[in-house]
């Protein structure tokens, strides 16, 4: 009788645990998240946190860094260190201004995405062609787009009604906003639906009403270039990982001699892809002169191409990665820009919890010294929290400061920064110079 | 030798030349006269009065570019200078104001408080790199701004006098004891016949610039410090191979960067004004960069990029009467930095590759053996 083989049991087959997968443990500690969002909100009465306004600034907040970070990540993906997002952005807002106030809202976003396509081309003759080190390009592109911007903003804008040399007149118009139909009281056809969701968020029920104001807020009243913004996520995934355009770009940031042996022509991959990242912080400047100001203004842009690099690294260079985390910080921001004092204290009080929780991971993981750190700065934290609001008294209610909330975005990125993933997987060659007929 | 001159002129040449052309079709553009406002920039700085204004200035540009350049010569991108000198300004010129000594201590003092607070705030980056790895390009970029938020609150809520009217308050620190002023060089100076209108002083600083700068050439080449500073920019194996600890590297260059950063924050406060206020000059810091990039990172290269610096800037003054924004000074910053990095970059290539080939050249006609004798 000749041996039956049987074949091994693959691992697949096994009956697995709910909580073994990586993605599962992810949804729960959402889930925990969440709860602990909506007791905060109940416990210190600020229902401005969880509210539709809250969720809808924390999008128009994100959406610039967001596209600073995409913009960075199609450029460090093909091996090119983009130190210039922000002089790209800031060519993006006055662009967009200057086409806006002359033709228009859309007009204005063609126009600067097209001044961050020059941006990148820029940046890319210099590191791609001349071969210079990629942050001293990057640094330099910074300082000419800012004093580039300011020559052309004191030649156009000078002398124009509501123009001066730090910010340009109006632009022409906005964009129309959209809703969600049926749900969050959107327009179909001229008929004003219910908004039930907004109607479940005034009721300020636990849990049901944070998400009610979640689900609005993602849902009401933004424009089609937030929606364009958010669309580029499925879009930026499927060309960078299901095209061979993609495939080569990728190829170039983690072994450009090796994508070089293959016939890709690295130089003009990495043109094509700089192009495309100066394209998207140009579009984060335009997102920020319309959607924002409704204008070009000087300092408008103050940092948030480096914040969007800090994306890029917290996001693990995948576009979705970087999403969340221009959620979460522009949660954070929108919560300090929309809402009241007391909702920013809430803030305090749940960045301290949120802490808190990664220490305790921390500590899961043996890992003492981040413990030790992540507590103590939790501790900072709480103890801002609590010795301020033992200062609170019927006349003067504690309020952070105007300049510590000024600071809150840079000591994020810092936080972000710090307490990222040790897994972190930059692309290989992602910031090596790299010459036709090099190896490695 | 000549070959050396060649090549370290040779790009700056080309670089001026490129920023020239660049600024004159700008120019052309929104049609004015490259010529007449070349004439006015030149007869402009040929005063007595726009020489010190320029020293000056350029005197505060070159420590911020030595602060940069440290970093710059470890591969560390020390981008916060800006933050840094604001910072070691404000807290140096509230702490002296409250202090009271002799002069002979006063600004020795000032310049060793302000060392330490700069140094201090760079090290947080040097520390969040070592220990967490994070980049710190954004690091320090993002304590810029922590820095101008701290400043902010304190102007606002502790440093503030009254005016002279009693009802509003000016956000500023108390002026320092004129022990803490620095003196100036015109009383030197003038001894060689120079004789200077009335307002019009060089700074004692610029002899300290010139200090710090003779320093940073010692440290940098002739001590073991700067050896290692050197190869850890050049090739990190190597130092980690020789047995410097890179860790230990990156938090004290830091710490060295930020504390030039806090002599550059005693050039404005010790020499004018006194105070720190809404008036302290700002963006000193990125200047430096600039300046140290352009200068190559060696303190003979920085200074001259930091008088060409200065002087482009005050001879743009001159052009509005031309008709001529001021602020296409800095697109003939912007155009000259940019070219000048890849022409440095150009001709470090093409050099590399002639030495090279020149090498091998050698090395193959020692080794190719003599031709055989023909054997009959």
């Amino acid at each position: 009788m000749t041996a039956v083989a049987v074949p091994p049991a693959d691992s697949a087959d096994l009956p697995r645990a709910w909580w073994a997968t990586r993605r599962n443990r992810l949804i729960v500690i959402a889930i925990v998240c969440w709860v602990a969002v909506s007791l905060v909100r109940v416990l210190l009465d600020a229902d401005d946190l969880t509210s539709s306004t809250a969720f809808r600034a924390a999008i128009r907040t994100g959406i610039p860094v967001f596209l600073a970070g995409m913009g960075g990540l199609f450029a460090e993906r093909c091996g090119v260190v983009n130190i210039g997002l922000e002089g790209m952005m800031i060519l993006g807002t006055w662009f967009a201004g200057f086409a806006g106030w002359h033709w228009g809202p859309w007009v204005g976003v063609l126009f600067g995405v097209i001044g961050g396509v020059l941006g990148g081309l820029l940046h890319a003759l210099a590191t791609v062609t001349f071969g210079i080190d990629h942050i001293v390009s990057g640094v330099a592109l910074n300082i000419i787009a800012a004093g580039t911007t300011r020559f052309l903003a004191d030649q156009f804008f000078t002398g124009q009604i509501g123009g001066s040399i730090s910010q340009s007149p109006p632009v022409k118009g906005s964009i129309h906003e959209q809703s969600l139909p049926f749900l969050s009281g959107g327009e179909l056809f001229g008929w004003r639906s219910p908004n039930p969701l907004q109607w479940l968020e005034f009721k300020h029920w636990f849990l049901i009403s944070d998400t009610a104001g979640l689900l609005n807020g993602l849902t009401s009243r933004h424009n089609w270039l937030t929606i364009l913004a958010v669309v580029i996520i499925p879009i930026a995934t499927y060309v960078l990982w299901r095209t061979p355009f993609g495939l080569r770009l990728r190829s170039a940031g983690e072994r450009p001699s090796a994508a070089d042996s293959l016939g890709v022509d690295v130089y003009r991959i990495r043109y094509s892809a700089l192009a495309i990242s100066g394209g998207l912080a140009g579009l984060g400047g335009s997102y920020l002169a319309i959607n924002g100001a409704g204008r070009y203004s000087e300092g408008q842009v103050s940092g948030r191409g480096f914040i969007g690099l800090a994306m890029l690294i917290f996001g693990n260079w995948r576009p979705v990665g970087i999403a969340i985390g221009s959620t979460l910080y522009g949660f954070i921001e929108g919560v300090r820009l929309c809402c009241s004092g007391q909702t920013i204290v809430a803030l305090v009080l749940l960045v301290s919890l949120a802490l808190a929780a990664l220490a305790i991971t921390q500590l899961l993981r043996r890992n003492w010294p981040a413990f030790v750190g992540t507590l103590f700065v939790s501790g900072l934290f709480a103890t801002y929290y609590i010795v301020g609001k033992a200062t609170d008294s019927a006349d003067k209610e504690f309020t952070v400061p105007r300049e510590f909330t000024y600071m809150a975005p840079y000591v994020l990125t810092l936080l972000f920064l710090a307490f990222a993933s040790q897994r972190l997987r930059p692309p290989a060659a992602a910031g090596k110079l790299w010459r036709k007929g090099d190896t490695g | 030798m000549k070959n050396r001159l060649i090549q370290t002129l040779l790009p700056i040449g080309v670089a001026a030349l490129l920023a020239a052309v660049v600024g004159a079709t700008v120019m052309l553009l929104i049609g004015s006269n490259p010529i007449d406002a070349t004439r006015a920039m030149v007869s402009y700085l040929d005063s007595t009065d726009s020489v010190v204004a320029v020293l000056n200035r350029s005197s505060w540009y070159y420590v911020s570019g030595l602060a940069a350049a440290i970093g710059f010569r470890m591969g560390l991108f020390n981008i916060g200078v800006d933050g840094q000198y604001r910072i070691a300004a404000l807290l140096t010129a509230a702490l002296g104001a409250e202090v009271s000594l002799p002069a002979a201590l006063h600004v020795p003092f000032m310049f060793i408080v302000a060392m330490i607070i700069g140094g201090a705030f760079a090290g947080i980056a040097g520390v969040l790199k070592v220990k967490r790895g994070v980049n710190e390009v954004i690091s320090t970029i993002m304590l810029n701004y922590v820095a101008t938020g701290i400043i902010a609150y304190l102007l606002i809520n502790y440093f503030w006098t009254r005016d002279a009217s009693g009802r509003d308050l000016i956000p500023k620190t108390d002026l320092l004891d004129r022990s803490a002023w620095m003196p100036d060089l015109n009383a030197l100076i003038e001894k060689f016949g120079f004789h200077f209108a009335q307002g019009v002083r060089v700074h004692g600083f610029l002899l300290v610039a010139a200090l710090v700068g003779i320093i940073f050439y010692v440290v940098v080449w002739r001590t073991r410090f700067g050896f290692d500073l050197r190869m850890s920019g050049l090739n990190p194996f190597a130092a980690r191979s020789s047995g410097v600890n890179p860790n230990a590297m990156i938090v004290r260059t830091m710490f060295i960067s930020g504390a030039l950063a806090g002599v550059l924050a005693m050039g404005p406060l010790l020499s004018e004004g006194h105070v720190y206020g809404d008036q302290f000059p700002t963006q000193l810091g990125f200047t430096g960069i600039a300046v140290a990039l352009l200068g190559r990172n060696h303190p003979a290269g920085i200074a001259f990029a930091a008088v060409v610096w200065a002087s482009l800037e005050r001879a743009s003054q001159a052009l509005s009467s031309e008709g001529i924004p001021t602020e296409i000074s800095r697109i003939l910053q912007g155009t000259l930095l940019l070219s000048a990095v890849i022409t440095y970059e150009i001709v470090n290539r093409r050099s590399l590759a002639a030495t090279t080939r020149r090498a091998s050249e050698l090395a193959s006609s020692v080794l190719t053996p003599a031709k055989p004798e023909v054997i009959r």
